[in-house]
């Protein structure tokens, strides 16, 4: 325990140094390098970051993290920021970086690959891929007929504490703003108010969510239909107890929510930048989402991964997903019935 | 008896501290409150309509939330760590160097860890019970080895006698033995309560919803950051009151060091109890949530792809990480345990409760407050190695100061004055031979800030230069996509870097400290 102070002091300087030193030297090229911030993760993002590296001599520099914590970091660095693309979770994070007025305007031919409801509406970011809202649930005590098609089950009275909701997720709010411009506002002010008085099971997102149901803790919940298929990639498609069930074409609740980049105002590297969002778009990319994570590609030429429904058939309502007013009055109407 | 006591004993508080002292501890007090002046400042964007958002019923469930569940870990911490700490101390144990070491083990699992192990062993788990669980589990260590400490260096004659003169056991322990333990007790249960505040990983996974909770989700779902630090201000009005209220319960001890053994009582059935809460810890806190999270290991079908590489890679930079951060920390301690330990007065009072601020915050409140001073203050230093020691330094500063002083203030006063009768100057004197003393202390200091470095992850994820990982991060990065399997090497190389500063903790309390 008697450490001697001075040695033990300059090893951790030396420590320091070198850490440094290692941090200098995987910029590579320090400066040059194109920064990006990825709220999506190394795992999925990387592979092909390094594909894009290989084609364009682009070198890219990602700093990864979660969709909100990046957002956060971005909004707090503003005109300081070292980076140049954000790459997000979700369209919420980049509505509030676009309202902020931190993206720089997409040219055209960048956003127009992508179709409208799928994307911005005033090209300040351009959606990637997507994810549909499903219900997973428990087979081992859920008949297949038992399982709702239809988000508005969770209100009857029978369900009352037997299924599970995110809240103060991005994806979850952005499928009640849906339900407000499908259904309209009494509508969904009902819908709310039926299931904050069913007694739901609160999660903070939607890894939590799929883990209940799959471990049989729950028997039903709402989430987005990617994380059926990490956790499918994790345990083997055979282990997975829980299923999917997507809501009946029309339904809310079968609304998809998008993955998207914007091109940072700061950014000094405005070709390289557009280039790395052009490839996100590109048929091989796109590609790539879907054999490797899953996703609905957005191009309409790359066909969706099997076993999911085309995406034509989900609900694609006129939808601005980035609509930050539009996403404060869904979260009044959450806080309203006490759900955030 | 007493007063001959305080004269004998260490240091005394008296009077005011040299201007020199008080102008580091003020400075290095002024680094901590940096979290606290970035809230302000996002806090004043709020304006008017800042009473409206806090004083929502909802955010008003979440502080109650919050004050319970901190308050029943606080309580829970110091009866278990109390009792460990006695049975460690005072009992013919058998094994008891190992038995340290278990108690010791809960710091080195982050409780994010824990909370996972325990769903996978119960999935069903949520709520207020199982969250205090796990998070109890996770603090105890904080009441356990100081308690162990202050036992072991106060001789246990006093209990002795106050036994012979037929005292029952209870009433010798309330009278006798409490008061000499209560300081090195309650800094523990303070740590317990101000994580237990500051903890977003455990109650997320558990589904109990505290202030953190609503501050995330302000992050999260709203990109608010105004709501998230208003929120964050109510979490330090907390922890302000936490602090003053150990502050006020806290009274100076009377130290009688003595070279006479400690004299210790034989295990027998009616220490059952005690040695219960000595066992119920490690298995609670390590082996059950471990032994969940090894049978996820066997399941998963990315075990296979271990990279060798990238886990060394890690696993180095965790070390650098933890060291540098452990030296940076105590050294800025020093001059704020000092001025705790040797004098009062407001000014002492004020320095020392701001130091603790930062404990009571959630980590990504910290580090985007470090961003925002990073690049206000020191651009060129942004995103670089320095910063982010410099925002673990700030994340743990009320870690070491804790322990930090209880080692300063175990030191006798009159030596220094002897040192400065002979001529030395009072700075010489203190390095001479109050830092030697108070070494082992400035250890347990530098122990704890390795451990909670090597397990911090938000700030890192915001601070990090890019490039450069942690076990933390790795293992996040690979849970966030359910790669279940693939994460298991950086959760066991984690705890694993994380035990050996905890070893060292055990070491540190088994030596029985000897003064002049």
């Amino acid at each position: 325990m008697h450490l001697p102070l001075l040695p033990a002091a300059s090893a951790a300087l030396a420590a320091t140094l070198l850490l440094s030193a290692c941090a200098s030297g995987t910029g590579g090229a320090g400066g040059d390098a194109l920064s990006l911030y990825s709220g999506r993760s190394e795992n999925l993002v990387q592979p092909l970051i390094e594909r894009f590296e290989k084609e364009s001599g682009i070198q890219v520099e990602v700093r990864y993290g979660n969709t909100a914590e990046m957002a956060a970091l971005l909004l707090e660095e503003g005109e300081n920021s070292p980076a140049d693309v954000f790459l997000s979770q979700d369209a919420g994070a980049l509505g509030a970086l676009s309202d902020a007025g931190l993206f720089e305007k997409l040219p055209v031919d960048v956003t127009e690959a992508i179709p409208a409801g799928f994307t911005s509406t005033d090209q300040s970011w351009v959606g990637i891929t997507g994810r549909a809202r499903v219900i997973a649930y428990d087979p081992h005590r859920l008949g297949e007929s038992q399982v709702p098609d239809s988000v508005d089950a969770f209100t009857e009275p029978e369900w009352a504490g037997r299924f599970g909701i995110a809240p103060g997720n991005a994806s979850f709010q952005a499928f009640v703003t849906a339900y407000r411009v499908l259904r309209g506002e009494e509508a969904a002010d009902r819908w709310l108010a039926g299931i904050a008085a069913n007694d739901p099971q609160i999660f903070d997102n939607n890894v939590a969510i799929l883990s209940a149901v799959n471990d049989g803790a729950l028997e039903a919940g709402l989430l987005n239909h990617y994380y059926w298929y990490r956790l499918a990639e994790e345990t083997g498609v055979d282990n997975m107890r829980a299923q999917l069930q997507f809501p009946q074409p029309g339904d809310p609740g079968s609304i998809v929510n998008v993955t998207g980049a914007g091109k940072l105002a700061t950014s000094d590297q405005d070709d390289n930048a557009l280039a790395l969002i052009a490839y996100l778009t590109s048929e091989g990319a796109q590609q790539y989402f879907v054999d490797e994570v899953h996703e609905y590609p957005l191009v309409e030429t790359v066909a969706a991964p099997d076993g999911l429904p085309p995406l034509e058939s989900l609900v694609n309502p006129q939808l601005d997903l980035a609509d930050l007013a539009s996403l404060s009055e869904t979260q009044e109407l959450l806080a309203k019935h006490g759900l955030l | 008896m007493t007063v001959q006591m305080k004269r004998s004993g260490a240091a005394s508080r008296v009077g005011r501290p040299p201007l020199g002292l008080a102008a580091t501890g003020l400075a290095v007090a002024a680094l901590a409150v940096i979290p606290l002046a970035y809230l302000i400042v996002r806090s004043a964007e709020a304006g008017s309509s800042a009473a409206a958002a806090l004083l929502r019923p909802r955010v008003i469930e979440l502080l109650m939330n919050s004050v319970m569940l901190a308050a029943a870990v606080g309580a829970a911490c110091l009866v278990l760590g109390t009792a460990s700490g006695w049975v460690l101390a005072r009992t013919r144990l058998p094994l008891r160097a190992a038995w340290l070491v278990l108690a010791t083990l809960p710091l080195a699992v982050p409780s994010y860890l824990a909370a996972y192990g325990w769903l996978v062993a119960v999935p069903t788990l949520s709520g207020f019970w199982p969250s205090w669980l796990v998070l109890t589990m996770a603090c105890t260590p904080y009441v356990t080895l100081p308690v162990a400490t202050a036992l072991r260096s106060s001789s246990g004659q006093l209990e002795a006698v106050a036994r012979s003169l037929g005292r029952a056991p209870l009433h010798v322990f309330a009278t006798v033995t409490w008061p000499r333990i209560a300081p090195s007790a309650l800094a523990g249960v303070l740590i317990a309560v101000l994580y237990s505040l500051s903890d977003f990983g455990a109650v997320a996974m558990l589904r109990f919803q505290t202030l953190t909770w609503g501050i995330h989700s302000a992050y999260s779902s709203s990109f608010d950051r105004t709501l998230a630090a208003l929120l964050s201000v109510v979490l330090v009005l907390l922890a302000v009151v936490v602090v003053v209220v150990e502050r006020r319960l806290r009274r100076q001890v009377p130290t009688a060091p003595s070279r006479s053994p400690a004299p210790t009582v034989p295990l027998r059935w009616s220490l059952t109890p005690l040695l219960a809460a000595l066992v119920a810890v490690p298995v609670l806190g390590v082996a059950i949530p471990m032994a969940g999270l090894g049978t996820r290991l066997f399941q998963a079908e990315t075990l296979r792809q271990v990279d060798v590489e990238g886990l060394l890679v890690a696993t180095g930079s965790t070390l650098a990480l933890g060291a540098a951060a452990a030296v940076l920390t105590v050294l800025l301690s020093l001059p704020v345990a000092t001025l705790a330990a040797r004098y009062s007065g407001r000014l002492v009072g004020l320095v020392e409760s701001l130091s603790f601020v930062g404990l009571a915050l959630p980590g990504i409140v910290v580090g985007l407050s470090l961003v925002f001073f990073t690049l206000a203050v020191a651009p060129a230093l942004y995103q670089g190695v320095a910063a982010l020691v410099f925002a673990y330094a700030v994340l743990f500063l009320p870690r070491a100061v804790g322990s930090v002083r209880a080692g300063l203030a175990l030191v006798p006063g009159r030596l220094l004055d002897v040192s400065r009768s002979l001529g030395v100057g009072s700075i010489r004197s203190w390095i001479r031979v109050t830092v030697p003393l108070a070494l082992p202390s400035l250890g347990v200091g530098a122990c704890l800030v390795a451990i909670s470095t090597a397990k911090e992850l938000p700030a890192t994820l915001l601070l990090r230069p890019t490039g450069i990982s942690t076990l933390a991060t790795e293992l996040w990065a690979r849970t966030e996509v359910a790669e279940f399997g693939a994460a298991a090497p950086y959760a066991a190389m984690l705890v694993l870097v994380a035990a050996v500063p905890a070893l060292l903790l055990s070491r540190g309390a088994t030596s029985r400290r000897e003064l002049p």
